[in-house]
């Protein structure tokens, strides 16, 4: 720590070519500024003193200092998933470092685009079990999209773009750029994102092929019963793929589903929405999925969560699958046609071939989908979604649409932790728009909605962001609330109390024969007191006649909010698919009586 | 209408499903046959991009037979990594989408499906024996075109080069005339120049 510190201040020599010579902490900051980066989300240490030397004299970058590296990770998946730009993260080297493992490999599964900086010991102690040393790119090899150790500053540039080039191209997920503190301090030259070589021939495909893309549209035009299902692909693309989403829905007649992943691409009020699909999904998105006869995946990757029993999955249907990564397509459902590509290309490349569909082959037959419309308001009749109102205690359920009622005409975002409340949210929060859904689909990081909601508000300001989160997961990054109340970001936790871990209570009812072994929440915080203690304001709602005054003040309130809502603390996620179960095998809350029959021994054993 | 759907449906569901798998965790108990395959994969030589693959072949639970890595082009900073694996035709494409998709993949190519990849390999084999089994080993190594690269007089190195399957035949041959070891290198491939 007796190095010079660099400085702004510190002459700028020229290189022999004129370009200016900046340290590597100089370099970090102009790249970020130069990438259009304008918030970043760290925690200072050792190893990167450097950098944050050189952010003190940023007046265009804005730093949120978060309490833990992990929540600096997921906060930037929430910035990154609420605008579509890359979420950037900066932290020192060792725990620094392994603290936002998480939170990366939570991206890598979502397919997030981050850039984590970390902090490295100088070059000359790598190795050498220096203090807050860690073999930082071995770790984070196998969680990334792509990892960097820069061993000279003059590298350095064009290590920092190629790092935003991966992170946000192609599918896009997390890349780590390690830096050695001995690396910050020298100085390199400084080269711009538009002259930066690229350091990879990586070129993703992101047009589909034209000839694929024309049979697709044939198999789309010849469909009784098709099907759009559609996943964070669409998300990811940008809001030209739902608009083409949308677009091609209208022309098809088709219905529409979507992942935990892609809620938001098609608005849930469209006549065509058939709510999520999946293990805790629609009974008619279901069904609509076993028995549809073209199914046209989007940005989706047939996910456990979401096929149920494999070879039981859609077992008449012929499948188009659109997706970025060659390597989803024929991963676990062997696809008929596959269109590799970007999804708004892809949706775009299907309209163009539709359109040069003969006349009589592209009219759309309201008539010929009948039948498939008239089965699907058979399914959407046994409403599946139904539950059993209570006048003594709020169900979690009603909670979720009471929410939604009351910020429905706001400009809401909702994220979520991991459980059964993440199941209610997407079940009953009502998507209109893309990226204002944040939740851990692939990893499930308890622990995500928080500071993802930190994240969210700080690229939304003036927006409404609830955490909808359980009263366990909340526990698990909880101290982001100081990071909330230090950067006057008013993120509103909406803790769905029931006192249990609830998917894990739900599953040792269902399947180890209603042991709860270690699954009560026990020696609870009182969150009202424990939101006072950060600042913050505290609210409860105990009976269901004081729910809707107490989510109307926790939208009135400018500031942080936690409102503790005492739910049922023994209701079920459902309808709910069980393991090794097929799509049309879906139990639903009215026979729940017989739940724990329901599963045979092979479904007990699967996650 | 939804019920008789279910009951159309389900006695072609439950023939076609007698024998596979009930869901994705048992995807690997799927019955399709294994077979080896040989891939050569053209990198970006950096720190980490063996680990990389292995770390690939390990996490995806992929099988390596042997693997042999070297810089082929110092100008353009690229490496021959070639890969000898086994798995059912769906986990070799699973494989080579998967080798593509890494950032520092330049090319991947499957030597074993290619009519114009060649394969080789060489091997060092010791054997320590005397008499009539010294006389048959000199004679099989002379039949496989083997060299003798180290002599004494209860003994011999032989170096041998070719495709894996004669390396098998030649070492099956000298275990009953003294082998004490063999060390090889793992496949080489390299593809065909274009005729004409």
């Amino acid at each position: 720590m007796n190095a010079p510190a660099p400085s702004l201040t510190a002459a700028r020599s020229a290189a022999a070519d004129g370009r200016p010579r900046l340290s590597g902490a100089q370099i970090v900051v102009q790249a970020l500024v130069d990438q259009g980066v304008t918030d970043l989300f760290g925690y200072p240490g050792g190893a990167v003193l450097p950098i944050y030397d050189a952010l003190f004299h940023e007046p265009r970058l804005r730093h949120v200092l978060v309490r833990h590296e992990q929540g600096a990770a997921h906060a930037a998946e929430g910035y990154a998933r609420s605008t579509g730009r890359p979420g950037v993260v900066l932290v020192t080297s060792g725990p620094g470092a392994t603290n936002t493992v998480t939170g990366i490999v939570d991206a890598l599964m979502d397919s997030i685009p981050l850039v984590v900086i970390t902090g490295q010991v100088p070059t000359h102690l790598i190795g050498s079990d220096a203090f807050q040393e860690c073999d930082t790119v071995g770790i984070t090899r196998p969680c990334t999209k792509h990892n960097f150790l820069v061993k000279s500053a003059d590298d350095l540039a064009a290590v920092l773009h190629e790092a935003f080039r991966i992170a946000t191209s192609g599918r896009p997920g997390p890349v780590v750029v390690d830096i050695p503190k001995d690396v910050q301090f020298a100085t390199g030259v400084y080269v711009g994102p538009s002259e930066a070589r690229a350091l990879h021939a990586y070129a993703p495909q992101t047009t589909p092929d034209a000839a694929a893309a024309a049979e697709a549209a044939q198999m789309i035009a010849a469909a009784r019963r098709p099907l759009f299902y559609t996943g964070g692909g669409v998300i990811n693309s940008g809001p030209g793929a739902s608009a083409a989403l949308r677009r091609l829905a209208a022309r098809t007649g088709a219905p529409v589903t979507s992942t935990l992943m892609g809620l938001g691409a098609f608005p849930a009020d469209d006549p065509a929405w058939l709510g999520m699909v999946g293990m805790h999904g629609a009974y008619e998105a279901n069904h609509a999925m076993h028995d549809c006869d073209v199914m046209i995946a989007v940005g989706a990757r047939f996910d456990d969560r979401v096929t149920g029993r494999l070879d039981a999955f859609s077992p008449g249907s012929k499948k188009i699958h659109i997706d970025i990564d060659p390597a989803s397509i024929n991963k676990l459902v062997k696809a008929d046609i596959g269109l590799v590509g970007d999804a708004r290309e892809c949706l775009e490349a299907l309209d163009a071939a539709l359109d040069a569909l003969p006349r009589h082959a592209r009219a759309h037959s309201a008539e010929r989908l009948a039948p498939w419309w008239a089965e699907i308001a058979a399914w959407r009749a046994r409403r599946g979604f139904a539950y059993r109102p209570s006048a003594k205690l709020i169900k979690p359920q009603w909670a979720i649409e009471r929410l939604y009622a009351l910020t429905r005409d706001r400009d809401a975002y909702i994220t979520t932790e991991v459980g059964q409340h993440q199941m209610w949210a997407a079940q009953f929060y009502r998507f209109q728009e893309p990226n204002r859904w944040m939740t851990s689909g692939g990893l499930g990081t308890m622990g995500y909605g928080l500071p993802a909601a930190v994240g969210v508000q700080t690229a939304h300001p003036a927006a409404l962001v609830i955490d909808i989160a359980g009263d366990a997961s909340v526990l698990m990054t909880l101290q982001e609330m100081s990071t909330a109340l230090q950067h006057d970001l008013p993120i509103k936790v909406f803790i769905l109390n029931n006192e249990w871990m609830g998917m894990v209570r739900q599953w040792q009812q269902l399947l180890h024969g209603e042991r709860y072994s270690h699954s009560y929440s026990a020696s609870l915080p009182d969150f009202v007191k424990l939101a006072e203690a950060y600042g913050a304001l505290g609210l409860r709602a105990e009976r269901p006649e004081e729910l809707d005054d107490a989510i109307r003040a926790m939208i009135a309130t400018p500031r942080p909010v936690i409102l503790d809502c005492r739910v049922e603390p023994t209701e079920n996620c459902l309808p709910m698919i069980p393991s090794g179960k097929a799509h049309n095998e879906m139990i639903l809350a009215d026979d729940a009586e017989r739940l724990g029959d329901v599963i045979d021994d092979a479904g007990r054993r699967l996650v | 209408m939804a019920k008789t759907d279910l009951d159309a449906t389900s006695p072609a569901l439950l023939s076609a499903t007698a024998s596979a798998p009930a869901s994705a965790y048992d995807m690997g108990a799927r019955t399709e046959v294994e077979g080896a395959a040989t891939f050569a994969v053209l990198v970006d030589n950096e720190p980490g991009v063996l680990h990389r693959v292995v770390g690939l072949f390990a996490a995806r639970g992929y099988n390596i037979e042997s693997l042999t890595v070297a810089e082929t082009d110092r100008g353009r900073h690229t490496s021959r990594i070639t890969i000898v694996t086994r798995g059912t035709p769906h986990v070799l494409s699973q494989i080579e989408a998967q080798l593509k998709k890494m950032v520092s993949t330049r090319q991947v190519q499957n030597v074993t499906t290619d009519p114009n990849g060649v394969e080789r390999e060489l091997a060092l084999v010791k054997v320590r024996n005397a008499g009539s089994d010294r006389l048959e080993a000199k004679l099989l190594a002379d039949i496989f075109r083997a060299k003798v690269i180290d002599t004494t007089t209860t003994g011999f190195i032989f170096e041998i080069t070719g495709a894996p399957a004669k390396i098998d035949k030649f070492v099956g041959l000298m275990a009953p005339l003294g082998l004490v070891e063999v060390s090889r290198t793992g496949v080489l491939s390299i593809e065909r120049a274009a005729e004409g």
